[in-house]
């Protein structure tokens, strides 16, 4: 049967163009591949290739005419063996007939997308008589890692000096000597190549710890966090993901200067396909990261160098591990809520003890997962105190206090008696010198005057 | 160790009749599905970005010949050929490029974005550049599980200027990592010619800082890649590390559909078409040993098109997704 030749769409977003001029006259042979005509688009004048083989037994749109929409017929090519007179006025009708595009046409379909949402998992019960271990931070990590080592043989750690020097912050010391270097990598100074490198291993089966010096130096990184990990399970359909861990010191240090001090909490709790944990408590980080290591999903995790000499009791248990995605109120009280995580539950906890003395009682919400959040534990405080501030180190501006803020709006709207208040950085590069970076950063005392603002005090 | 600056040395390139006709009729594939999917972009039946692998066949089929089970393939965005090549399902391919439930991942990923647990397929890569480390991770888990399998990974010209090909290639090295970096130089990365963008244009020399050996192949002869890829994998499988393969080739469409293909003179794509191309060389070993006759070749051709042809009906058959799936696959 004769083959109609169709006007092609040339780009995107093309509807039509001009037939500016034809290269084959009818009776000449084509073979797929040869140039037969020029086609003018809104952005440049393409040469259309000849798909089929065949003759070219009429040319039904003649050069130079304009608005020729996609999908028209502009020839018809004849097989072999046919000629003019099999051109029949059926298949130039059945040609000329546009295809349906489905894009275009909102097909009836049966269901309607509904975002999932959020359940809430208890933390894990801790039996009666559990021993308390006082343990800093730095140690409650590397025994996660360590713990998870042990368990699974997938598990192994990456990156700049975390086995020879033991780790730059010591988060990883001894695993060298326990593990070994198959399982334990020094990597050289390269965070977008041995970010990627450990996706690539962790689409292939293995479930690496990839650890970045300071999450500053992932902004190296950041294309294969959010491009390769996180994105896989999506666009493969849900048939290849990557069980990884992202994990190093996050925010701002100690007069270390503007590009080693950013909080990215928001930045990647943007993200859909990452889980973002910021813990605060020594067991916090040992359960979590616990958590975070057999999680199959990419994790995101904010430690903060100022907490990694914190000491915190750390519950002496086989299987420590805690749910992701569960806040904690850690303080509780009645007059306001204060919402925070990471290095912002110190300064909350500190606010809360001034706040005490004057006769105020704050409740402390960790969020302790950013992604999934759960804004449930903070609304429901907020129904009870009627009252919201909000704590981190990072910048105001599309942050995380800004999302809990339009949670708690959006949610318990008609329990606030004042708006919400945010406590962040100032919108400033961090400043090196001690009292201008002491003055960006939050602290107790400016938490202590947000809530005495929504109090109206 | 061999030279950085080794080139594939003109061995005495011979196939049995049985490997000729499965590299013509692989290569075909590959051209008659591009071809449609081409076509089908036309009718506007595929959207988005589209990137034609037509006149680069033999890169491919050639290296798929000497790759063993369980070897690994990732590439970047120019994607098609490399999971025909895997063995892939032409419908589930051509699904996805139409955006349809039946396609490899569920018509959420496109063109670019297509994985196989089982063919051992990584992607299917949009940024450019981003499978190279990716690759070298795979070849990192190969090493770390010391399985004996090797990863291809495959990226342009234009690629190869990235840093993280650098960065990536350093680790292969350093920790001799079975990877096989295939440069697929087509000479053009999208309108800029390799002249204008390298300052050194021999890229089989990209890994020699690092002591990688890496050699020059014409990927318009499947046979001479085949040669190349057996001796890349070799070096990689037993130990001694990356290898970098330049296999010079040339893409006869633009870079996506949407390509003008000003930078390029439509003689010098004829001349390629007429005098390299990669199919009809192939063809040549096939109707010069009498391995076949011309009646058989298109009788091999024949068949194909039907394969297209189903493979196309399929995509367009298959429904849309199901509105339900756009909150599905985000996590485990």
């Amino acid at each position: 049967m004769p083959t109609p030749f169709l006007m092609p769409a040339l780009s995107p977003t093309m509807e039509e163009g001009t037939l500016s001029k034809w290269l084959v006259k009818e009776g000449d042979t084509v073979s797929s591949g040869d140039i037969i005509a020029e086609i003018e688009t809104d952005k440049a004048t393409m040469e259309v290739e000849a798909v089929d083989e065949g003759t070219i037994g009429k040319i039904v749109v003649q050069e130079g005419t304009e608005n020729v929409k996609v999908n028209d017929t502009i020839a018809i090519i004849l097989d072999d063996g046919e000629n003019a007179n099999d051109i029949d006025a059926a298949s130039m009708s059945a040609a000329t007939s546009a295809p349906e595009i489905p894009g275009n046409m909102p097909a009836a379909q049966p269901t309607m997308a509904t975002k999932p949402s959020f359940v809430s998992v208890p933390d894990i019960e801790i039996p009666d008589g559990t021993q308390m271990v006082e343990t800093v931070v730095r140690d409650a990590l590397r025994d996660a890692m360590a713990e998870e080592m042990r368990r699974d043989e997938d598990v192994f750690v990456m990156g700049e000096e975390v086995a020879e020097y033991q780790g730059a912050y010591k988060v990883t010391r001894d695993l060298l000597q326990e593990f070994g270097e198959q399982r334990v990598v020094d990597t050289p100074i390269t965070e977008y190549g041995f970010a990627g490198l450990g996706v690539g291993a962790g689409f292939a089966g293995l479930k690496p710890i990839v650890e970045f010096m300071t999450w500053n130096f992932a902004m190296q990184a950041i294309d294969h966090v959010i491009n390769s990990a996180a994105k896989t399970r999506y666009m493969s359909g849900g048939q290849m993901g990557c069980q990884i861990v992202f994990r190093g010191p996050n925010a701002a240090a100690s007069r270390v200067g503007a590009q080693h001090s950013q909080d990215y909490s928001a930045w990647y709790g943007n993200v859909p396909g990452l889980i973002v944990i910021a813990p605060y408590s020594a067991a916090d980080c040992k359960g979590l990261l616990k958590a975070a290591i057999r999680n199959p999903n990419p994790v995101v995790f904010l430690e903060h160098e100022l907490l990694y000499g914190d000491k915190g009791d750390v519950p002496d248990m086989d299987d420590f591990v805690l749910p992701i995605g569960k806040a904690k109120v850690v303080r509780d009280g009645s007059d306001v809520t204060i919402s925070t995580h990471s290095r912002g539950v110190f300064f909350a906890l500190a606010a809360a003890e001034i706040l005490a003395d004057e006769g105020i009682s704050a409740e402390v919400v960790d969020l302790r997962t950013l992604r999934p959040l759960d804004a449930e534990t903070v609304i429901n405080s907020v129904k009870k105190t009627n009252r919201l501030v909000t704590v981190e180190e990072g910048w105001a501006p599309f942050g995380v206090g800004s999302e809990i803020g339009w949670q708690v709006t959006q949610h318990a709207f008609d329990y606030l008696d004042a708006p919400p208040m945010r406590v962040t950085q100032e919108d400033t590069p961090l400043p090196y010198a001690a009292n201008l970076e002491a003055l960006s950063l939050p602290n107790a005392e400016k938490v202590v005057a947000a809530v005495k603002s929504v109090m109206y005090l | 160790m061999a030279s950085a600056d080794a080139t594939t040395k003109k061995t005495n390139l011979s196939a049995t009749k049985e490997e000729l006709l499965t590299y013509y009729r692989d290569m075909l594939l590959i051209r008659r599905f591009e071809e449609k999917a081409g076509q089908l972009y036309g009718m506007g039946h595929i959207g988005g970005f589209c990137h034609l692998y037509i006149g680069q066949e033999a890169v491919v089929v050639g290296m798929e010949a000497v790759k063993q089970e369980g070897d690994q393939v990732i590439t970047g965005y120019r994607d098609h050929g490399h999971m025909l090549a895997c063995g892939m399902d032409p419908k589930g391919v051509m699904a996805e490029l139409t955006g349809r439930v039946g396609g490899l991942s569920k018509g959420k990923g496109g063109s670019m974005h297509m994985f196989s647990s089982e063919k051992k397929f990584y992607g299917g890569h949009g940024i450019v550049g981003a499978q190279i480390p990716l690759g070298a991770g795979l070849a990192f888990a190969n090493k770390y599980k010391n399985n004996g399998k090797v990863s291809l990974t495959y990226f342009g010209d234009g690629a190869s200027n990235q840093g993280q090909v650098f960065e990536a290639m350093n680790m292969a090295q350093l920790w001799k990592l079975p990877v096989i970096f295939v440069i697929e130089n087509n000479h053009y990365a999208m309108g800029t010619s390799v002249k204008r963008a390298h300052s050194e244009t021999h890229l089989y020399r990209r890994g020699a800082s690092f002591g990688i050996p890496g050699s020059e192949v014409d990927g318009m002869d499947i046979l001479a890649v085949r040669e190349a890829g057996r001796a890349a994998i070799e070096h990689a499988r037993t130990g001694k590390g990356p290898f970098v393969l330049e296999i010079k080739t040339y893409r006869y469409r633009g870079h996506s559909m949407s390509d003008p293909a000003k930078y390029r003179t439509r003689e010098e794509v004829d001349q390629v078409r007429e005098h390299s191309d990669p199919i009809k060389k192939c063809e040549a070993y096939i109707l010069d040993g009498g391995h076949a006759t011309v009646e058989d070749l298109k009788a091999i051709d024949k068949e194909l098109k039907q394969i297209i042809k189903e493979a196309a009906d399929f995509s367009l058959e298959s429904p849309e997704p199901q509105l339900s799936e756009l909150y599905t696959d985000i996590y485990a």
